[in-house]
């Protein structure tokens, strides 16, 4: 049992617990002020159960709590586990399928409310009572999950969630082991609300929270505004840390062009939007101190229809990958600085990544050069010639270059190609429905969480296909019983040794890659811009920059 | 003196020399006569150009290398400052053939792009006015010549058409479009061909000429010549055809620069939202889409192309002006009376 809690929690919550530095000393002398924040919009729905957008997710972190969650820190630390709600992480037993935690007492909702196991229990039921975005896929393997998934409204997650008001502890128990169990409740999916939250999306109306912050006004037109919690008292310094700002105030409606001005001016602190490109030079140049660059774990990719002409034909998807110069497109994302080029679906320094690229002019670890030749001698042998293929692209600056880009290498390859940018709110679905017909695309994919899985597994696999439907995130249509079998073999293997499942997620990382069922382009940085008077900026590989963790005083 | 005029016999003008001896006295619509054909001139020689320039404006070439006097420089510039961020398009180089208005961001020359970005515009601007003077004039016709039921479903059929807003008409038309193309029976327009943007801007202005077109007729089929015509037993289609379409030429070539005007804003503004001209072709809309994203290094991208339709615009539309008050019968009689 304790082979698999250290399987389970520690090797894959990387260790990092034991490891971490001790957390920075809490600086009374910044206590206060308010910390203004720019987006061109909001991030939608306030309900954390719902919210599945990088914007919402980071202003969850110092509002809501799970039972675990992750660590607050920067570097690799921020990717390890650490109990929140929960006095420990869990107790493991039952083979892996069953979690243990002891909920910590003394501590109430910005409501007043005390925190109990019913609001617990009541917290998972919801999870699918409101049709949560992950409720089918992260939690799907809970007992009773199925019954909920079927019909959400009479869910009880019998035998799935289990309080036990005597001992003060909640049990969690799953149809089989998941390595990957702590990581998935530790996202904002699975935070714990009061028993009494309304069981539908709660749209604009701010819900009770734990956490240092609550939120205290929403309008989705004008802004959010975030303030300290009277109900908070710190349980766990690298869990949940108390802030530093009185008030973080989130604006919504300005132009990313006019959010850098206002930065500049210091009339606000920091933009969630990416900076417009033709400020990047300004900016490096003027605005050094100000500028913050951190390593992303995403990948921009090119996904090739494996079921469509002509790119049913492998040959002809390896062409695109040799043809298309990457170092191009990170000279359009912004330069070296902002972005790597990448062969392989895994990003680096993420668990499972071993250095591969075939599709190079001298394949090997690292991507070098586009080979054109092999290219064109890749369509001849694949008798694709001439055939007309359209890229479909978002309807951004960034995209549309991109798409302009692959174009001109697709018709330089010998296909009839042209590029089509549809709105930005529509491209996504629009690319992962098949009744569209989409031979060749351009997206992206963040992690949910450090595992491996969350990129092969979900953007790969078979169950990820889904004929006809908006969500069908396996948007190749790539599927390959022997790879498929072999990530169902790492899934389990990761349950009691981690290091060999991430071996053989290696594998599967090259033979997935190998396949070229998509291109993969660049792995782009995040840049944050800041205000002079923001000091202690700490970015969280997690969920980006940790706002209430900086002072403006 | 004005006796000895009066005693002369006067020699008896045509009414189109009427109209064009009124038409040359309006300078601003005679400036605008010179000015809108040499856009034409330059736009349809976009092709010799790109030639001459050795440029092709399709196809990204962000590591090219162009001279300017006597220096190599990149198409697209490095941030060498501080943290190295971001590349820059090059500026205008004021060489015609060598990047003169500068480059985009995809390192091409915005030069060679405006004037094909002007030819689309003007192509797709003069196929949808002739499609909607062709549609529209028939819908008037037949509703003004025939009456009653007739008229009536025409009429409400242009009446639902006239009741949504232009822009909204044309982008939702566009956005459904865009992706797949039109499939109708034999009709087989594929997504990305310049037929879409003609065939739908085309389409939602037909009404603004129909209905004047109807009016016109609907006064003319009572008149005189007309009744006269019907009682002769002249077969409807004739009478249409021969008596009813040469009174409404004039009204017909009045439409034709205001139209080209109102579709060549409508192209652009459909181009700009990414649902008009596809990249990696240009059309002066896309062209400011482009620039957007250049605005506070390379303003020039967006600027020129507006500078362009502003001038476009505006020239069809005074000589439109001037056009319509040479037409007009009652400026004939104002010339009458000169």
């Amino acid at each position: 049992m304790k082979k698999l809690l250290l399987a389970a929690s520690a090797a894959a919550l990387l260790a990092g617990a034991w490891l971490a530095p001790a957390q920075a000393e809490y600086l009374k002398e910044h206590r206060g002020g308010t910390i203004r924040l720019l987006a061109r919009s909001a991030a939608g729905t306030l309900d954390p159960h719902i919210n599945y957008t990088d914007q919402g997710w980071q202003m969850y972190q110092p509002v809501y709590d799970g039972l675990v969650t992750f660590r607050k820190a920067e570097g690799k630390d921020g990717f390890s586990v650490v109990a929140d709600l929960a006095e420990a992480l869990p107790v493991v037993s039952n083979d892996g399928k069953t979690f243990t935690f002891k909920l910590r007492k003394g501590i109430k909702f910005s409501n007043g409310q005390e925190l109990g196991l019913k609001d617990v229990v009541a917290s998972f039921q919801r999870i699918f009572k409101v049709s949560g975005p992950t409720s089918g896929t992260f939690y799907a393997g809970i007992v009773g999950a199925d019954k909920c998934l079927a019909d959400t409204k009479s869910c009880t997650l019998e035998g799935g969630i289990v309080a036990d008001e005597a001992a003060g502890t909640i049990t969690l128990n799953l149809v089989k082991p998941d390595a990957e169990i702590l990581y998935k409740l530790a996202l904002p999916h699975a935070v714990i609300l009061p028993a009494d939250t309304p069981t539908e999306d709660m749209g604009s109306k701010p819900i009770p929270s734990t956490g240092p912050y609550m939120i205290s006004a929403f309008d989705p037109n004008k802004g959010m505004t975030v303030s300290r919690n009277p109900n908070f008292k710190q349980w766990s310094e690298e869990a949940q840390p108390d802030g530093y700002p009185d008030v973080v105030q989130y604006d919504f409606g300005l132009s990313e062009e006019a959010a850098v001005t206002a930065i500049q001016n210091g009339e606000a602190d920091w933009m969630f939007d990416a900076l417009p490109s033709d400020r990047l030079g300004e900016l490096g140049s003027k605005s050094m101190d100000q500028l913050h660059i951190s390593p992303l774990s995403a990948w921009w990719y090119a996904p090739l229809n494996t079921r469509m002409a002509p790119f049913d034909n492998e040959k002809a998807r390896q062409a695109v990958a040799f043809a298309v110069d990457r170092n191009t497109l990170v000279k359009l994302f912004g330069g070296k600085v902002l972005a790597s080029p990448v062969c392989q679906v895994l990003p680096p320094d993420f668990p499972g990544h071993e250095d591969y690229c075939p599709f190079t002019k001298d394949p090997g670890a690292k991507w070098s050069a586009p080979d054109l030749d092999k290219a064109k001698q890749l369509v001849e042998d694949s008798g694709t010639k001439g055939q007309k293929v359209t890229i479909i692209v978002e309807d951004t600056a960034i995209s549309r270059s991109i798409g302009v880009y692959l174009q001109s290498v697709l018709t330089s390859i010998g296909y009839v190609a042209d590029v089509k940018p549809i709105s930005s709110n529509l491209q996504f679905t629009y690319i992962q429905n098949t009744n569209n017909k989409v031979q060749m695309s351009l997206t992206q994919w963040y992690k949910d969480y450090p595992a491996a899985s969350d990129f092969l597994n979900i953007l790969f696999s078979c169950a990820s296909y889904r004929e006809g439907s908006d969500a069908s995130i396996n948007i190749s249509g790539f599927c390959d019983k022997d790879i498929d079998a072999k990530m169902q073999k790492a899934l389990d293997l990761g349950v009691t040794d981690q290091k060999a499942a991430d071996k053989l997620w290696a594998e599967v990382d090259r033979q997935v890659t190998d396949k070229a069922a998509a291109v993969g382009l660049f792995t782009p940085k995040r840049l944050d811009f800041v205000s002079k008077r923001i000091g202690n900026f700490k970015f969280n590989p997690q969920f980006n920059w940790i706002v209430t963790q900086s002072w403006v005083q | 003196m004005s006796n000895q005029v009066d005693a002369m016999p006067r020699k008896t003008r045509g009414p189109w020399a009427v109209a064009f001896a009124k038409l040359a006295t309006d300078r601003a619509a005679m400036a605008c006569l010179a000015v809108f054909p040499l856009i034409v001139i330059a736009c349809f020689s976009a092709p010799l150009y790109a030639k001459w320039a050795g440029t092709d404006p399709f196809a990204s070439t962000l590591d090219a290398v162009i001279q300017v006097d006597g220096a190599d420089l990149p198409v697209m510039e490095p941030s060498t400052e501080g943290l190295g961020l971001g590349y820059t398009p090059i500026g205008p180089t004021w060489q015609l053939g060598n990047y003169f208005l500068g480059a985009d961001s995809q390192g091409r020359d915005v030069m060679a792009r405006m004037l094909y970005g002007g030819l689309s515009s003007l192509l797709i601007a003069g196929a949808a006015t002739l499609f909607t003077l062709m549609i529209g004039t028939l819908a008037g016709l037949i509703a003004g010549y025939f009456g009653g039921i007739t008229d009536t479903v025409l009429s409400r059929l242009l009446d639902i058409l006239w009741a949504f807003p232009i822009y909204l008409l044309a982008i939702s038309l566009s956005i459904v479009t865009i992706s797949q193309g039109i499939r109708i029976g034999p009709i087989d327009i594929e997504s990305g061909s310049l037929w879409l943007p003609i065939i739908i801007i085309g389409i939602v202005y037909v009404p603004y000429v129909a209905r004047p077109i109807r009016g016109q007729v609907l006064s003319l089929r009572h008149s005189e010549f007309v009744l006269a015509a019907i009682n002769l037993g002249v077969p409807g289609w004739r009478i249409l055809w021969r008596d009813i379409l040469p009174n409404i030429t004039t009204t017909l070539i009045v439409f034709v620069p205001l139209m080209m005007a109102l579709n060549m804003l409508t192209e652009s503004a459909l181009s700009f939202l990414s649902i008009g001209v596809q990249p990696p072709a240009a059309s002066w809309g896309t062209i400011i889409q482009d620039g957007q994203a250049l605005l506070y290094t390379r303003p020039l991208v967006a600027l020129v192309p507006g500078l362009a339709i502003a001038v476009s615009v505006m020239a069809l539309n005074v000589f439109g002006d001037g056009l319509r008050d040479a037409l007009d019968p009652r400026s004939k009689v104002r010339l009458g009376r000169d």
